[in-house]
């Protein structure tokens, strides 16, 4: 990037081949991925998959084994980091706390020898709105506070494309909310690229435009944030995208607008379009809101599918929704979400119910099912506790 | 992202300069194996009988000296610890007046020359009438030791959480049980980093040991007193045995707390 | 000596702990507290009125009286000048190169090593072997390879780098040498701690700032290893400016290269010209004490007391 000078739009960024091989393991094999100008891209997927991985190759801090980095189709793949046109919200900020916040915005400024660099700091600090706070010191500020320094201190530059470290994962939840909407606010008023990883389903359909799914250094799937969640195509997908309740069995009739699938002796119906595949042993699944919870057998109705009859083995109140789970017989436990229209659950602990579905809200998936396990519901509390275990053992392990 | 000095420039400078600290130590033990007469600066072929015969040479004297450091090493690590240790728990755990007058006492020891210390404790002898003795040597080295106690051992006291006192406390413990089962052991590995480092100061002090040791002689006092007309290769043999024997000390210790770091972390 | 010192820097705050009052502190206080008194403030006390005595009349060599000689500070000024000066030049010079020789060593071991915990902790052991050694045996040993009919010495006049008439030992070199060498473990240490706890993050953030790796370095690494250099300088000034083994003309010094603590060390013990000793101590003392004092407040390290 010429020193001396702001790049004027966002730009693309083309990964080609890039495998990144440490020690011991491959985190990332043969990524291509494009992300257009001006786009809010991310990069979504659990701790170990690869994502921060390459954001560091994109940021430079890292070297790919192999494959080519392009920003607005120059290749950097050869250049340092501080020669990229890049810039990074790190995930720990990263404000240097020997400077005062003001210093610290225009840091990169004077070491591109862009001209007035104290005025363009106020400016990017006015803003996030944190003027006022320009001559204290980063560790005086709240987190909410020093995460909106970081990101003035990156966007003050102007850069290509700006890359962001799940910068939001220490602000509380309410906190975060507000952040996620100002970002999205301040990328489409610069209109800059943006490139965020993050583990947070929520956040990055949210705030991106589009989102690739990663695991195990590969994408599995790219798309709309709709588009990924009501069409996932493989079980991982499904699963990291919100819950889905996932059935496999032989397909046992085609015609010109679905397919026709045998789920333990329940003929389960999928469009044609929405099916990835449409022979021998597949994996059909619907979202748990898409279901609905029947007292009585419901009655044949072209246009949905229906399961049951099954037992509640579980209710449990969030406010907005209630989550039931329901045990069938030769199918498993199914996950239905059902909002709190009336007072009260519709159905209690033990109670014979039906379920059904629009045969339009099924999808069927590209994964082999002989691969993929079949899907248990991993809602209980001890599979979220063991979760929650290992994601900290890796946090901790990482520090 | 690492200081691109070239990826081999600075593990080879490292390396040369840990060389470098090596080369007087490697020169002192080579010359501790020197078949030398009265003073040791040519080599005159390989022996080991400086190292069978250390106390022969000059009736033993510098075995008088080296026993006299060990004597005096142990006596005031001893009672420096004891003191600094109270010391560093009374400034972690108490509220005190003069807080501050306390610190600058403790701190002052450690940004005085040693000439100055030397000097001063002389000079109060002297006003005093006190002979110089052994007694004095140790009075000296317990002074400047205390303040290296405190600092060694406050941060261990530090980073001991209050609350596994106060459970001791609620679970009936005596204010002396619980010092006695609970902080004691605790704070032991600082205790103990403390007194080696009191014990190698003390050991290898010369210059307050110079003004304050009238007739009596330590082991550094024995080589300053030597160099002018030329040291024995005996001395040279123990300060390489205390060396050594320092070394795997150090390496011990530093290796099982690697292997119990290794094991902790398989146990996670 | 003072090699521990530099935990003084790094010992973590312990304000936030709930303190006590209570007789204990008074009982855990009051010994140690009373024996600074005793043998570190009372001498310095003794020391400032012997710097004072003015010689006795018909008395022998060494007996003085209490007085308020205030000419023997202008006396000991006019005499041994060049020995103050020499003492704190040698020393600046000797911290400088120290500095200098241990920072790259110390950011290897605390940053480029972090990865190798084995290595590190082995390297750490390095540098402090030479305290596991006597300090007069190693300052001797450089005497003896800087000696006339060393090799090195030798060496060195067949390349003619050096005269045939030229020495090494006795010289200013081989004295700002010998400190040098007998301090770089109490800089390096005080360094290597800082630089251990030095977040790379920071550095990527630089470099992503588009600083380059020398500017990284001045900008960031410079500024946050600060405690370090400060605890490391006055760990090898403080020591170095009193010290008088190196500069001693048994070992690495000659008649030229005298500093304060040889000065001070003939006068009290060979001269008994307690006075003059003790004057030219409180002149030592109160020079370090100001330099220390401007030097934190200026570096802005005064959390490091």
């Amino acid at each position: 990037m010429a020193v001396g000078a702001f790049a004027d739009r966002g730009a693309d960024l083309e990964l080609v081949g890039i495998e990144k091989r440490f020690p011991g393991f491959t985190a990332i094999e043969n990524l291509n991925l494009t992300i257009p100008a001006g786009s809010f891209f991310a990069l979504l997927g659990p701790s170990g998959c690869g994502k921060t991985t390459t954001l560091r190759l994109v940021a430079g801090l890292e070297e790919p084994t192999s494959g080519r980095i392009l920003i607005g189709g120059a290749d950097v793949t050869n250049q340092k980091s501080f020669q990229r046109p890049v810039n990074t919200v790190f995930q720990s900020y990263a404000l240097f706390p020997h400077m005062t916040v003001l210093e610290n915005v225009a840091f990169g400024l004077r070491r591109r020898k862009i001209g007035d660099p104290v005025a363009k700091a106020h400016e990017a600090l006015l803003l996030v709105e944190l003027d006022h706070l320009a001559h204290r010191k980063p560790q005086q500020l709240s987190g909410g506070q020093q995460q909106r320094v970081a990101l003035a201190r990156a966007i003050v530059n102007r850069p290509a494309l700006l890359l962001l470290d799940e910068p939001l994962g220490a602000l509380d939840l309410k906190l975060r909310r507000q952040m996620q909407l100002e970002l999205k606010t301040i990328q489409e008023e610069v209109g800059l690229t943006f490139l965020h990883v993050t583990h947070d389903q929520e956040e990055a359909m949210t705030m991106a435009d589009t989102i690739a799914v990663m695991n195990k250094g590969r994408i599995e799937q790219m798309g709309e944030p709709q588009q990924l969640y009501e069409l996932p195509k493989t079980a991982f997908v499904a699963n990291f995208l919100g819950q889905s309740n996932l059935f496999t069995g032989p397909v046992v009739s085609t015609t010109s607008t679905a397919i026709a699938v045998d789920v333990s002796g329940q003929k389960i119906v999928v469009p044609l379009e929405r099916a990835h595949r449409i022979s021998g042993e597949v994996t059909i699944g619907v979202r748990p809101e898409k279901l609905t919870l029947h007292a009585e057998e419901p009655t044949y109705n072209a246009g949905r599918n229906t399961m049951g009859p099954g037992k509640v083995i579980d209710v449990s109140f969030s406010g907005v929704s209630t989550q039931y789970l329901v045990a069938v017989p030769g199918v498993g436990t199914l996950v239905v979400f059902a909002q709190n229209m009336a007072f009260g659950p519709a159905a209690h602990v033990g109670a014979e119910v039906w379920l059904s579905w629009n045969v339009e809200h099924g999808f069927g998936l590209d994964d082999d099912p002989a691969d993929a396990p079949r899907f248990e519901a991993d809602l209980d509390t001890k599979t979220i506790a063991q979760q929650r275990r290992s994601s900290l053992v890796t946090e901790l392990e990482e520090a | 992202m690492k200081l691109s000095l070239g990826k081999w420039l600075l593990p080879v400078y490292s390396g040369l300069a840990l060389l470098f600290l090596m080369i007087p130590i490697g020169y002192t033990f080579v010359y501790s194996f020197n078949d030398s007469l009265k003073s040791n600066i040519t080599w005159r072929g390989f022996t080991f009988d400086k190292w069978l015969n250390v106390c022969n040479v000059q009736n033993g004297a510098v075995c008088q000296a080296f026993g006299n450091s060990l004597f005096i090493g142990a006596v005031a690590t001893v009672v420096a610890t004891t003191l600094g240790t109270m010391i560093a728990i009374a400034i972690v755990r108490y509220r005190f007046k003069f807080r501050s007058q306390t610190s600058l006492l403790l701190f002052l020891p450690m940004a005085t020359p040693e000439v100055v210390l030397g000097a001063g404790l002389a000079a109060q002898f002297l006003s005093l009438g006190v002979p110089k003795d052994m007694l004095t040597i140790i009075l000296a080295h317990t002074m400047f030791c205390i303040s290296f106690v405190v600092v060694t051992v406050k941060a261990r006291v530090a980073s001991l959480d209050p609350a596994l006192e106060e459970a001791g406390r609620d679970l009936y413990g005596s204010a002396w049980q619980v010092f006695a089962r609970i902080t004691f052991p605790l704070l032991l590995p600082g205790i103990l980093a403390a007194a080696l480092l009191s014990f190698a100061l003390s050991f290898d002090d010369f210059i307050i040991t110079n003004f304050n040791s009238g007739a009596v002689t330590t082991f550094p006092k024995y080589i300053y007193i030597s160099a002018a007309r030329g040291i024995p290769a005996e001395a040279n043999v123990l300060a390489s045995a205390v060396f050594i024997l320092a070394l795997v000390v150090v390496v011990t210790v530093q290796v099982s707390g690697a292997a119990k770091a290794r094991r902790l972390a398989k146990l996670t | 000596m003072a090699f521990a010192a530099f935990s003084t820097a790094t010992a973590p705050s312990t304000d936030s702990v709930a303190r006590r009052r209570s007789p204990v502190a008074l009982f855990l206080l009051l010994p140690g507290i009373l024996y600074l008194v005793l043998f570190f403030l009372t001498p310095l006390v003794s020391l400032l009125l012997t710097s004072f005595q003015t010689p006795r009349e018909f008395g022998d060599i060494g007996q003085y009286d209490y007085a308020f000689r205030w000419q023997n500070y202008t006396e000991v000024i006019t005499t041994y000048w060049p020995h103050i000066v020499r003492s704190f030049s040698y020393a600046l010079a000797a911290t400088f190169f120290a500095l200098v020789i241990s920072y790259p060593l110390a950011y290897f071991i605390g940053v480029t090593a972090r990865k190798w915990p084995l290595l590190q902790s082995l390297m750490l052991v390095l540098v402090i072997a030479p305290f596991f050694i006597s300090f007069l045996l190693r300052t001797l040993a450089w005497k003896q390879l800087f000696s006339d009919e060393s090799f090195v010495v030798q060496s060195l006049k067949a390349l003619s780098l050096l005269g045939p008439e030229a020495h090494v030992t006795g010289t200013a070199f081989s004295v700002i040498f010998g400190l040098t060498y007998n301090f770089i473990p109490f800089m390096t240490l005080p360094l290597y701690t800082t630089l251990e706890r030095l977040d790379v993050r920071y550095l990527e953030a630089g470099n992503d700032l588009y600083a380059s790796p020398f500017q990284v370095f001045r900008k960031v690494t410079i500024p946050l290893s600060m405690p370090g250099i400060v605890a490391g300088t006055l760990l090898t000034f403080i020591p170095a400016a009193g010290d008088y083994i190196n500069a001693s003309r048994d070992f690495l010094g000659g008649t030229g290269t005298q500093m304060m603590g040889n000065v001070i060390e003939a006068n009290f013990l060979v001269l008994q010209n307690y006075p003059s000793a003790a004057a030219l101590s409180i002149i030592l003392m109160t020079v370090i004490l100001v330099i220390v004092s401007i030097y934190v407040k200026r570096s802005g390290t005064e959390e490091l007391l």
